[in-house]
């Protein structure tokens, strides 16, 4: 029997092979060659004919595809049509950008829900557990690059307190450019907020019917007591798994919100990629991107062994 | 189930009303409209909301009011058709494994994992990088979205149903795992695949707006509120209104099935009856 830990990662595995397969297989559809494409429109058959060869176009499907998910393992995604400088290097600037945007909101989001979810479920019924999930359910409803059009116009345009867009780069100086993420990110956290916020009660409130929260209470602990040492805990699962998904929506949130504040992240590059056809940027670009979905999401199911101790000898 | 029990829950009659008036105004749409939809006005363009344009107008003077209206016509096409994918493919498949198991349970739910790794988003952004933009894709990409999740769904709750005296029953006189699951999985399963649904429907809609708004939506010159709000962006300081309406007709029309989502879960699950 493998254990619980070996599987999860044998999956994971398996499914970014078959996400690898997929991309490959999609962008080979595409009408139109590489090579072609990078010379333009002047050039001679010989030089197309020649790039074609040192690009290893003429070789079999199979032998491109094993090369290519070669390279995505040494970190080596080709070089750019556009741009011919590899994608590693273009990614990774890219991610500077995306990467901390993606955790601050994260980690804002999961501040603010994680006491609004207690908060609201200890009160159940209250005024105030109603008022906090009237709000939390209109926040669910707003989209991150409405709301974020919404604090541009009020904090940058009306107030002119942080820039509206743009970034300055984290050699400009690190507060500075912070600054610059501080809007986006709000915007990214305060929806998601919205939906943890909402399931974070309704676990607790699950786990609070529980008969061993009856029997806690009955031996004399206090609510307090029971609501953070055992209630809190055993909620815990379902808010994991909600944040493990919410990391997938912060990505893709991210890739669009930095459109509205024109931050050079991975979301300007696919996009400007997109028009300019370079594929292999985009190919690079969605890899790394289920790359690091497929990985938060094993973290996730590895957390539930330490988070509940009976799934750590199942399999 | 009483229609007076019904009636008693708030969300679902706020949420009741609110949906079926955004999809009146929808088909209002195709009868009337303040003004024709997409008539340029250069010399009333960026102008506040009025009492000759409700909502304003945006940078080519064209009436807001008259393309939020159009707009939920693209909204409520794409999120409508990309559930009918999502529930279309997803529950067969979440039915056949629940009935199966084994191996054809195991290699469905890996087939499930790998949909799972591939965002709406993402899909939109690899469909428009082969196929070029328009309409269809963010169709495909949020339908492509939507098959893990009611597969999931239909799966966990035909398993649960599996167990129970009346579906062991049934196997013992004899019907055949797929009359079964005709007969009895899926009636027992149509309240809870409805209320997926219009789940899945507004997060359609808030899909559909946010591809639209990065360009790899629906296309010009059909109106929709994400590219409205993309262009209001550039005019932000200028025609605030251009970003205030459309979103908050996104904002309604979702609330609006999240609240009919809540209700009809409520209503329909029997464990409140």
């Amino acid at each position: 029997m493998l254990s619980y830990a070996t599987k999860r990662a044998l999956i994971a595995i398996l499914t970014l092979l078959a996400a690898s397969l997929v991309v490959f297989a999609m962008l080979e559809i595409v009408p139109g060659d590489p090579a072609r494409l990078m010379l333009g429109m002047n050039a001679t058959e010989d030089a197309v004919h020649n790039l074609q060869e040192q690009m290893g176009l003429n070789q079999p499907l199979a032998i491109r595809y094993f090369s290519w998910l070669g390279g995505l393992l040494t970190g080596d995604l080709g070089k750019s049509y556009t741009y011919s400088v590899p994608v590693f290097d273009l990614i990774k600037e890219r991610v500077a950008v995306s990467l901390p945007l993606a955790v601050i909101s994260l980690a804002l989001s999961t501040l603010i829900a994680l006491p609004v979810g207690i908060f609201a479920a200890s009160k159940r019924g209250k005024f105030s557990d109603t008022l906090a999930m009237g709000v939390a359910q209109v926040g669910v409803a707003i989209p991150n690059f409405w709301f974020a059009l919404l604090l541009v116009y009020l904090f940058a345009v009306t107030l002119r307190l942080v820039p509206a867009g743009g970034f300055p780069g984290w050699g400009a100086g690190f507060g500075v450019s912070l600054k610059s993420l501080i809007l986006p990110s709000i915007a990214l956290a305060l929806p998601q907020a919205a939906i943890l916020a909402r399931i974070t009660r309704s676990a607790l409130l699950e786990v609070l019917g529980e008969d061993y929260i009856r029997t806690a209470r009955a031996k004399g602990l206090s609510r307090r007591q029971v609501l953070y040492r055992h209630a809190l805990r055993n909620a815990l699962i379902p808010v994991l798994t909600i944040l493990g998904l919410q990391f997938a929506f912060l990505l893709a949130g991210t890739i669009i919100i930095e459109n509205v504040f024109y931050l050079p992240g991975l979301g300007r590059l696919v996009f400007q990629a997109i028009t300019q056809r370079d594929l292999i940027v985009v190919e690079g670009v969605v890899m790394l991107l289920i790359a690091t979905l497929v990985l938060v999401n094993l973290l996730v199911d590895l957390s539930y062994a330490i988070v509940d101790p009976r799934l750590r000898g199942r399999s | 189930m009483s229609i007076g029990k019904v009636l008693a829950n708030r969300s679902f009659c706020v949420g009741l009303i609110v949906t079926s008036l955004i999809a009146l105004v929808a088909l209002l749409s195709f009868v009337w409209t303040p003004y024709p939809v997409g008539a340029f006005d250069i010399a009333g363009k960026l102008k506040p909301p009025s009492a000759a344009h409700w909502l304003g107008t945006d940078h080519f003077g064209r009436d807001i009011l008259s393309m939020i209206m159009v707009g939920s016509r693209n909204s409520i096409a794409v999120a409508s058709v990309s559930v009918a994918i999502g529930a279309g493919i997803g529950v067969p498949l979440g039915l056949w494994g629940a009935a199966t198991g084994g191996f054809v349970d195991e290699v469905l739910m890996r087939f499930n994992d790998l949909v799972f790794a591939f965002p709406a988003l993402l899909s939109a952004v690899m469909i428009t990088a082969v196929f070029g933009p328009g309409a269809i894709n963010a169709i495909i990409a949020i339908g492509i979205f939507n098959i893990p999740v009611f597969a999931r769904v239909a799966r966990a709750a035909a398993l649960s149903l599996w167990s129970r005296e009346f579906v062991i029953a049934a196997g013992a006189i004899g019907k055949s795992p797929a009359r079964i699951t005709r007969d009895h999985i899926l009636p027992n399963l149509a309240s809870l695949l409805i209320v997926q649904a219009t789940i899945q429907f507004s997060l359609g809609i808030l899909a559909e707006a946010g591809l639209s708004y990065v360009g790899l939506g629906s296309q010009p010159p059909m109106p929709s509120w994400g590219r409205m709000l993309f262009e209001a962006q550039t005019m932000i300081g200028l025609a605030p209104h251009m970003a205030l309406f459309p979103g908050l007709a996104i904002v309604i029309t979702v609330l609006g099935l999240n609240l009919l989502g809540d209700g009809l879960r409520d209503v329909l699950d029997p464990r409140f009856q």
